[in-house]
């Protein structure tokens, strides 16, 4: 199994969440985060004052899936969430140990 | 020119007036009007004009709580915006009540020079049956006209604060506004708009209070500014507006109010009331767009705090002008007075580097020069305005220059000797301990976000 974390544009996660269904993604979780990368900041200017912020919103998705899901979990989110500029984010995919269904019990590939 | 159209009927005056001949009667003529003071007496107040006095006696109280503390309120740090606006209660509250005691009495007579007046304090010569002279042969209520000017008194003195907002004590707020009120904004209101005033008998253009209210205002919290001290941390912290949205509610206030401000400066429910309105409309609008073009074409985004700015500096400018402009001349000035003040806070604050927090010189004290100057120049005819012509457009744009001179002056210096004694008693800042926690709770005990 692989545990798989994207980062995303904050716009782009319905499109995501999506596309991710139709391949059989069941579930996922959501966070909204902060952070930078190379697009860096953004500058905000009050009255001619400019104040640079040097974190920007993104959001978080974690996603567990099968061995044999992975790789296509990987090229839909990149295919889906890229808008061709900098700043689109990035997909990180890690082994996955085991895991459980807190309901039944069940582990493995059947408890994704 | 027509002198009638800016002074405001004082006592002194309303015993005179019998006719159109009362136009621009000096105090000496006081004791010839005695003879015709019975018939003057029977005057009685229209109740059309009393009841639109009375409502726009309401809009500017509206203007100041809540237009002007939602204003200041929404661009102060969240840990003063209960400060912010309690300054701006208090400083107004105290002005009403200092305004009853001796203030309409030193702006408004009925014994007077040219700087200030005196005989009437605690409104010893008021009744319900006094009136006061418009600018035609009506009258309106006495205590109407009282209420009325005394509102201009409080949004006075609660606008100077917003250049002194996060480290001003409150007890220094309270000081300095009952000094500086009897030192500088009663003289200046008595030399703009009394019958005998300095400025007044020069024929200084002023229809509702751009000198009185806005440069004053403006020019007073620069100095006062001074005085005080920068915020600790600035201009290197960043410190952005906690709530746009409160300073969007706060300028929507304050224009809806400023029609009481302005069209309610011609004392009566007339035509001139109704040209006021219409420049109350279109100047502002223009200032608005005029300061997000500015933005604009300055390589940055439109921004509500722009259009916020606009509204202000618009309204600023054409104050001066509401009644002695037409429509198209007051748009010229809203747009000019936008640009001139987008300068100002944008590019001039930055090089000077004093603090003036919310900016009341940058936008009221600068679009209140530009609109004060101004307006000698679109009062007349050929610029579609309502003057007769009479007064050469340069002389008159002297008059107002001299006019924005000596109030830039008093101003200025009543400010620092206000200041300078208020130091001595309270002292100015609050603690730096205070200034880090926010003056929310350091001064007033308690949390505006909760």
């Amino acid at each position: 199994m692989k545990f798989i974390i994207a980062i995303i544009k904050p716009f782009k996660l319905d499109e995501v969440r999506e596309a991710l269904g139709a391949i059989g993604v069941a579930g996922m979780t959501v966070t909204e985060v902060r952070g930078f990368g190379r697009q860096k900041g953004q500058t905000e200017i009050y009255r001619g004052a400019e104040y640079s912020t040097n974190m920007l919103p993104k959001v978080k998705l974690e996603i567990a899936a099968a061995d044999e899901l992975a790789a296509q979990v990987v090229e839909t989110i990149q295919q889906t969430a890229s808008t061709d500029a900098i700043g689109d984010g990035k997909v990180f995919v890690f082994d996955l140990a085991s895991a459980t269904r807190i309901r039944t019990g069940e582990t493995g590939d059947t408890a994704l | 020119m027509k002198p009638v159209q800016i002074y405001r009927g004082i006592h002194m005056i309303r015993k005179a007036l019998c006719g159109a001949g009362a136009i621009g009667m000096s105090l000496m003529a006081t004791t010839a009007a005695f003879a015709q003071e019975a018939e003057a007496a029977a005057a009685v107040a229209n109740p059309g004009n009393n009841a639109w006095m009375m409502t726009a006696t309401i809009l500017v109280l509206l203007m100041i709580l809540p237009g002007l503390a939602l204003f200041y309120g929404g661009l102060t740090r969240s840990k003063n915006m209960l400060s912010t606006m309690t300054q701006v209660g208090g400083a107004a509250a105290l002005a009403m009540l200092i305004w009853v005691m001796w203030g309409y009495s030193t702006a408004f007579g009925p014994e007077g020079n040219a700087f200030f007046s005196w005989g009437n304090a605690f409104l010893s010569q008021v009744t319900p049956d006094s009136t006061a002279a418009t600018f035609s042969d009506e009258v309106i209520s006495e205590y109407v006209f009282v209420s009325f000017q005394m509102t201009f008194a409080a949004i006075t003195a609660a606008l100077v604060l917003g250049a002194t907002v996060e480290r001003l004590k409150f007890s220094a707020v309270m000081l300095f506004t009952a000094i500086w009120l009897t030192i500088v904004y009663f003289p200046i209101a008595h030399m703009v708009w009394a019958g005998g005033g300095l400025l007044f008998e020069m024929g200084a253009l002023d229809f509702a209070g751009g000198t009185v209210v806005h440069i004053n205002a403006g020019v007073s919290a620069l100095v006062l500014a001074m005085f005080l001290g920068k915020r600790s941390g600035y201009p290197a912290e960043p410190m952005p507006p906690h709530s746009l949205t409160l300073t969007m509610v706060g300028t929507g206030l304050l224009w809806v109010g400023w029609f009481g401000f302005n069209a309610g400066s011609e004392l009566e429910a007339d035509g001139t009331a109704g040209l006021a309105m219409i420049n109350t409309f279109v100047a502002t609008a223009a200032g608005a767009l005029a300061w997000m073009l500015m933005e604009k074409m300055a390589g940055h985004k439109g921004s509500a705090l722009g259009f916020c700015s606009g509204v202000i500096a618009g309204l600023v400018a054409v104050t001066p002008a509401a009644g002695n402009s037409g429509p198209f001349g007051a748009i010229v000035l809203g747009i000019v007075a936008s640009i001139v003040a987008y300068y100002a806070v944008a590019k001039l604050k930055a090089k000077l580097g004093y603090d003036d927090a919310l900016d009341v010189f940058g936008i009221h004290g600068v679009a209140g020069i530009v609109g004060a100057i101004g307006t000698g120049i679109v009062y007349q005819p050929g610029f579609g305005g309502p003057g007769d012509g009479s007064t050469a457009m340069g002389e008159q744009v002297v008059i107002q220059i001299v006019a924005v001179a000596v109030a830039i002056t008093w101003a200025a210096v009543g400010t620092a000797v206000t200041a300078f004694v208020v130091k001595a008693i309270t002292g100015l800042r609050v603690t730096p301990e205070v200034e880090s926690d926010g003056l929310d709770i350091g001064e007033h005990g308690e949390r505006a976000y909760n």
